[in-house]
């Protein structure tokens, strides 16, 4: 064997096989229980946390409880939209199937949490802002990336060729990721309704230690949920893309 | 440079061979702008109120009508093809496409609005601060429209497409042109929207004709 390629089976060939569909399907199935396992253990502590131990707050009674949906499903929705368009944006560079693919099934996922992002943030707005909606800096470009999720997703759905569907929507997503940190530091740069940050990396946070541990563990819930979900609809793309192929054909899940 | 003139010399020249598409466009904008005050009631204070962004809308809306004309006849016929061969980088004749659809379809709006802005009873200064933003933002309404346009290319459904995909992008445009004029009404200093407006021109301009290009690359690949 020469050292070239000895280099490349020590170095490169372990993480770049993965990005190979037919090795990354079965890895993906066996991930797949592991992480609804974790995304319903984080679930059930962060609700319990959530629902009977943190305390009922001073100003806005019981209806606050609702931000430990909101808030997780709101940083969600923006972080699962960097997470895509960064998956594009690989997919678009180096030219690999599977980016793509992990962006596609990242779409419905995201735009699942910017819908539950507006509408529990509605449930919220009504009685402690006394409306439904307001047009607040932060509401609107929350709406704004829901719309970019499902032009994304549309834009996809009408191309019929797969690889310029992959690349038209890559670029659709890098143009639209101007949108994150105008949402992100909306509350900042607007003097808005919506109230600014109550968690942050840099300064204590301004809520009870109880309110926070339920927050965060509601968001590493829907961490591990949206990682299952996407996994489980990566492998679903996976097979339908690569019906063609001998491995899929071969595949004794495809067959029965 | 030579290229870049003459593209819009040639997408200028097939325009005015083709006159009807841009005046429909521009007959939209009077016919959509006048609605307004036939729907809502000719309340000389509401109509006021209401003017910047039913002009801003209207002129968004316009806007898209001939967003499509950019580059799909040359896709069909396969000029674009032509271009992406010869030696000079697709950029330029992407600006020089851009250029020519602001010149058919942005800056006749500047010209359109204050008319249109008297009938809503708008005073001299708001009229003044109207068209300032409509020329700060009609070009980076033709610029951010070149990307949806290239994306949508030979796409089944692509003029709804194309509005799905490029509207949710204006908004911006929209906020800070209608703000403006809000503003203004109100007694307030304009000079904050129109740097954003003057520096989302910028930034669009600097980025979107490279984004579009590779988007049509894309298309003709």
């Amino acid at each position: 064997m020469n050292p070239i390629n000895t280099f490349s089976n020590h170095r490169l060939v372990n993480w770049f096989k993965l990005s190979s569909p037919s090795t990354f399907y079965p890895v993906a199935g066996k991930l797949i229980p592991f992480f609804w396992v974790l995304a319903f253990l984080f679930g059930a502590a962060g609700l319990w946390v959530s629902f009977f131990v943190a305390p009922v707050d001073a100003v806005q009674g019981q209806g606050y409880r609702i931000i430990f949906i909101h808030v997780p499903a709101s940083w969600m929705s923006m972080f699962i939209y960097l997470v895509m368009a960064t998956w594009a944006g690989l997919g678009l560079v180096l030219n690999t199937r599977l980016s793509a693919m992990m962006a596609q099934a990242l779409a419905p996922i995201g735009a699942w949490m910017a819908f539950l992002s507006l509408w529990t943030g509605a449930f919220w707005g009504k009685p402690m802002w006394g409306a439904w909606w307001v047009w607040d800096a932060r509401l609107t470009s929350e709406l704004i990336l829901l719309f970019l999720y499902l032009g994304f997703i549309a834009l996809r759905a009408s191309i019929d060729d797969p690889r310029r569907a992959d690349k038209a929507s890559a670029i659709l997503a890098l143009v639209g990721v101007v949108n994150v940190p105008i949402i992100y530091f909306s509350v900042k740069w607007w003097n808005t309704l919506h109230q600014g940050a109550s968690v942050s990396l840099t300064k204590a946070p301004a809520m009870a230690q109880t309110m926070l541990w339920g927050m965060l563990l509601m968001a590493l819930c829907l961490w591990m949920y949206t990682i299952a979900v996407t996994l489980m609809r990566v492998r679903a793309i996976i097979l339908e893309r690569e019906a063609h192929a001998d491995w899929v054909r071969q595949s004794i899940e495809v067959k029965i | 440079m030579n290229a870049l003139l003459a593209i819009i010399r040639r997408d200028l020249l097939l325009v005015m061979r083709r006159k009807s598409e841009v005046l429909t466009a521009l007959f939209f904008f009077v016919v959509v702008t006048s609605l307004f005050p036939l729907g809502i009631g000719a309340d000389a204070a509401l109509l006021r109120k209401i003017a910047p962004g039913v002009l801003w809308v209207a002129a968004l809306l316009s806007t898209l009508l001939g967003l499509q004309r950019m580059f799909a006849a040359d896709y069909q016929d396969g000029a674009l093809e032509q271009l992406a061969l010869s030696p000079q980088p697709m950029v330029l004749f992407v600006t020089g496409k851009i250029i020519a659809h602001w010149m058919v379809s942005g800056l006749p709006l500047v010209l359109l609005a204050p008319i249109i802005g008297i009938q809503f009873d708008l005073d001299a200064s708001s009229l003044y601060v109207l068209m300032g933003t409509l020329l700060l933002g009609t070009p980076v309404l033709s610029l951010l429209g070149s990307i949806g346009a290239a994306l949508t290319l030979g796409v089944r459904g692509g003029s709804v497409l194309l509005s799905l995909l490029i509207l949710p992008l204006y908004i911006p445009v929209l906020i800070f042109g209608a703000g403006a004029v809000y503003a203004n009404s109100v007694g307030l200093d304009t000079s904050g929207h129109f740097s954003l407006l003057g520096a989302l021109l910028i930034l669009a301009l600097a980025f979107v004709p490279w984004v579009s290009s590779a988007a049509v690359k894309i298309a003709i690949e």
